[in-house]
């Protein structure tokens, strides 16, 4: 069915929310996921190509990578536009969870808020540092009486050679919770259980985490884990063979695989370690999704994490999962990637491998003033047309091109309209840190041209009368600065 | 648009020039002394007798003192202007209207640029700070666009293409070679340019002009005075300038095969001077062959070929030294490189020296002989869909 939710806010009722009076562990049953969006980026490495260059190493599978010009951020924003997209939720907070942030100090989630399309009065915040935060973010926007956007996005990786590298991968989840009859799967409840040891953990700034022995932490994690699902499925008042599904992740792999067992219930559903790696702070997200996309009415899905202890969220699929229809499914992301990338690329967007760059001036950063004055456009990529003669500008001005008419213009948000290649090069000059560059111009669905740079494309592919679709990016950083705008990617079509 | 022109109103009767090259022992300063005192020689006059001077520089220098602080101008008018990679064109029409108005009564254009200290390959320069979110492409790049827009709307295959653009190549070098101030003075086989690394899309580096250092001047005085200073004085006839409105990236309905900037300027450029057919009556042009393709466009842009004929134009030599239109008899940007302020007045300078029938005999075009008294620069800054265009027409006779 479709969501009732309008862009017009609706107010909530007091004895929707029913913390105060519940029994600990419960939740309000009308809270809970109305939509999701969970984003793969479309390169993929193979292990065996780390293998070929390192000669060591495990050959099977591959592992997601985020291109060069994403970051968790830009990854985050694509997953909660798939999520937005189907239910047009008034939004009144965001909260973002990754444990590799593009920034400090300042708030990463602000930039989604303009990218999304948000209006400026949603609160919205960071749950950084820890892959706990995206359980985090999941149980307070869970817990919240306001329409909620959680996002969880990861870039996993470690030093040259060794599992994190070969098995992390990245990736983006985005859940947007509400209440009402749009509500696909509703909070049974959640337990916790909190373990201060030295399991994984990084300083800041370093690039790779620093492990204690898998089997140290393995003990650790056992000793929780059986108490915390016995907690959620007691406060839920169930049982665990009424359980339909049993996500169980984190990022000690062999704990997870323990974990599983000593909880029992129905087989395990695809872990994505072999097609995608695992993707941190976003693995509990995507795999939900995942798990949401086959999901039928009526049925309990235990999201078991373990990151510095054990977090249960226990969740109950309601009637309107029938009739809910999804932006990209994961199992679609699954089989739509590019997996030539050679371990010497990986390396370089990752910032591991130094190259030199071309001999032309490095690139400005964004100046703080025009930035923020173009806000509507740098992130929001919204143009304007005008009132007189309906002609598109990208980017918005005040004079008509068309007509001349000045100052009859309305913006326009154009980040999801798609635009068909009318001309383009390859640039081998142009600075990148994948170089060539492909910049096409775009005529764009109902009128508008730009002219951006293509990205997740093979150069040697493209033609005129090419079909894209706008995506958010991270064109470049310089002088600390990140650079943020949109590109286009040929259409991948939803089915 | 009241364009009413200055046709036959000023003549140009001294010019300097420049060798352009990769000047790494020489400086701004030097590059605009030799150019002011070989234009001073040309015209048989001394400093003193030129009243203002209007010096073209994109990113070598700002203010009017760039250049009289090292030639030790004695407080006298000077005024630095930039537009673009016309900016050497630019200073060349103000000098004129400034001597058409009766302000002065001895005007001397100058261009100059030195690329070559930057430490960087290719054009560069600095912009004002920004949002981030303008394309970042290199020149070639942005010129790149018109190849496959054209081939595509014209049915050329990707073959014949190649071969068009590297005939314009061959051709401009082959006239560099016969030319002392070329930066690059060897002719180059069309399999060299044909197999030349690509740079973008479909250019490899033979479809770029190089880039240099250089200057060139030229004094300009009133028409009636001209043969006080020359037995062979050349008249300016027309200067048109536009700035487009930037809209070609911006509007569907541009096509990345002309340049509409140019198409401006021209016609009213040759209604200024009264030109009906310029391919018939023109005997010779300088044009902005910053690329290969650009040359190819601009045939079309200034009536040079029907439109979607300029390619066979090209193969079939009509642009060569003896062909029915020769364009780029002094090799072009492909030999010069592009000092951006200096262009416009090394275009000029070419004309100067063919119309007056000065140039060498190997590269001397045949168009003169047969009559013909009119020569053509076009000079162009920006990219397709978003330029400036300037068109001048300068010719021997001082009435037609």
């Amino acid at each position: 069915m479709t969501p009732q939710w309008g862009y017009e806010y609706a107010p909530l009722h007091c004895d929707h929310v029913a913390h105060n009076t519940a029994k600990k562990g419960t939740v309000a049953m009308s809270i809970g996921i109305v939509s999701y969006g969970a984003y793969i980026p479309y390169n993929r490495l193979r292990r065996s190509e780390i293998v070929r260059a390192l000669g060591q190493g495990t050959v099977r599978g591959m592992r997601s990578v985020a291109s060069y010009d994403e970051d968790a951020t830009s990854m985050g924003v694509e997953a909660a536009r798939r999520a937005l997209k189907v239910a047009k939720v008034p939004i009144e907070s965001l909260y973002f969870a990754t444990a590799t942030p593009p920034y400090m100090d300042k708030a990463n989630a602000a930039a989604m808020v303009p990218a999304l399309g948000l209006p400026a009065r949603v609160f919205a915040a960071d749950m950084c540092a820890s892959v706990r935060s995206g359980i985090a973010a999941l149980r307070v926007a869970a817990e919240g009486k306001e329409p909620a956007l959680v996002v969880l996005s990861d870039i996993r990786t470690g030093m040259p050679g060794g599992s994190d590298e070969s098995e992390g991968g990245d990736g983006a989840a985005a859940f947007v919770f509400g209440e009402g009859s749009g509500v696909i799967a509703e909070l049974l409840s959640r337990s916790a259980a909190t373990e201060e040891f030295l399991g994984r953990w990084r300083i800041p700034g370093e690039q790779s985490s620093r492990l204690w022995e898998e089997r140290f932490g393995e003990q650790v994690y056992l000793s929780l884990v059986e108490d915390a699902f016995i907690d959620a499925t007691k406060s839920a008042g169930i049982t665990t063979d009424q359980v339909h599904n049993v996500i169980v992740t984190g990022l000690h792999s062999r704990a997870v695989r323990r974990a599983r067992s000593i909880i029992g219930g129905p087989p395990p559903a695809d872990d994505l370690i072999q097609e995608v790696g695992n993707t941190g702070t976003a693995h509990p997200g995507i795999l939900l999704a995942a798990t949401l996309d086959e999901a039928e009415p009526d049925q309990v899905v235990a999201l078991v994490v373990l990151s510095d202890g054990v977090d249960v969220l226990l969740f109950r699929t309601t009637n309107a999962i029938s009739g809910y229809r999804g932006s990209i499914a994961v199992a679609d992301q699954l089989s739509s990637y590019s997996d030539i990338m050679s371990y010497t690329t990986f390396l370089s967007w990752r910032g591991i491998l130094h190259r030199e760059p071309p001999r032309r001036p490095n690139p400005a950063g964004p100046a703080a003033p025009p930035a923020l004055r173009n806000q509507a456009w740098k992130f929001g990529f919204e143009g304007s047309r005008c009132q007189g003669c309906g002609t598109r500008h990208m980017p918005p001005q005040r004079v008509c091109q068309h007509c001349g008419e000045v100052d009859q213009m309305a913006g326009e948000r154009l980040a999801d309209i798609k635009g068909t290649v009318a001309t383009f090069t390859v640039d081998h000059l142009a600075y990148s840190l994948s170089p060539p560059i492909i910049v096409a111009v775009i005529d764009f669905d109902g009128g508008g041209r730009f002219e951006c740079e293509l990205t997740d494309v093979d150069p040697s592919s493209v033609s005129i009368g090419d079909r894209v679709e706008m995506t958010f990016r991270r064109l470049f950083t310089a002088d600390g600065t990140h650079n943020y705008f949109w590109k286009a990617r040929p259409l991948q079509e939803v089915k | 648009m009241s364009s009413r022109g200055i046709c036959d109103k000023v003549a140009v009767v001294g010019m300097g020039c420049t060798r352009f090259a990769e000047h790494w022992g020489k400086s701004v300063d030097d590059l605009l002394v030799e150019a002011f005192a070989e234009a001073l020689q040309s015209a048989a006059i001394s400093k003193e007798e030129v009243d203002a001077f209007w010096l073209g520089t994109m990113m070598s220098g700002y203010s009017g003192m760039t250049l009289s602080r090292p030639l030790k101008i004695d407080h006298k008018p000077v005024t630095r202007v930039e537009n673009y990679c016309a900016t050497g064109s630019e200073a060349f029409r103000n000098a004129c209207y400034a001597v058409a108005s009766g302000a002065y009564d001895v005007a001397m254009a100058i261009g100059v640029e030195k690329l070559k200290d930057s430490g960087f390959s290719g054009l560069h320069g600095t912009v004002p700070p920004a949002d981030g979110t303008a394309a970042q492409l290199a020149a070639p790049a942005m010129f790149s666009l018109l190849a496959p827009a054209y081939s595509k709307r014209y049915g050329i295959d990707e073959d014949q293409m190649k071969e068009v653009l590297t005939r314009i190549a061959w051709k401009n070098h082959y006239n560099g070679a016969r030319n002392v101030r070329a930066q690059f003075r060897g002719e180059v086989s069309k399999e060299t340019i044909r197999c030349s690394p690509v740079v973008a899309g479909s250019l490899g580096i033979y479809d770029c002009s190089g880039v240099a250092d250089g200057a060139a001047a030229a004094i300009v005085v009133r028409a009636e005075d001209a043969r006080r200073y020359t037995e062979h004085p050349i008249y300016v006839k027309a200067l048109s300038f536009v700035a487009g409105p930037g809209t070609g990236p911006t509007d569907p309905a541009y096509s990345y095969t002309s340049f509409t900037e140019v198409v401006a300027s021209a016609e009213d450029a040759y209604a200024q001077a009264g030109i009906v057919d310029p391919r018939a009556e023109i005997a010779m042009a300088e044009v902005h062959d910053c690329f290969t393709v650009t040359e190819l466009v601009l045939m079309e842009d200034l009536r040079f070929a029907e439109r979607g004929a300029a390619w066979k134009e090209v193969l079939a030599g009509t642009y060569d030294l003896q062909g029915d239109l020769p364009v780029n008899p002094d090799g072009g940007l492909k030999s010069f490189g592009h000092p951006i302020g200096a262009s416009g007045l090394r275009m000029l300078f070419e004309c100067w020296l063919q119309l007056r029938s000065e140039a060498p005999e190997e590269r001397r075009i045949g168009t003169i002989a047969r009559g013909k008294k009119l020569a053509l620069t076009q000079n162009l800054g920006g990219a397709p869909g978003e330029a400036v265009s300037f068109v001048s027409i300068v010719g021997t006779e001082p009435s037609r």
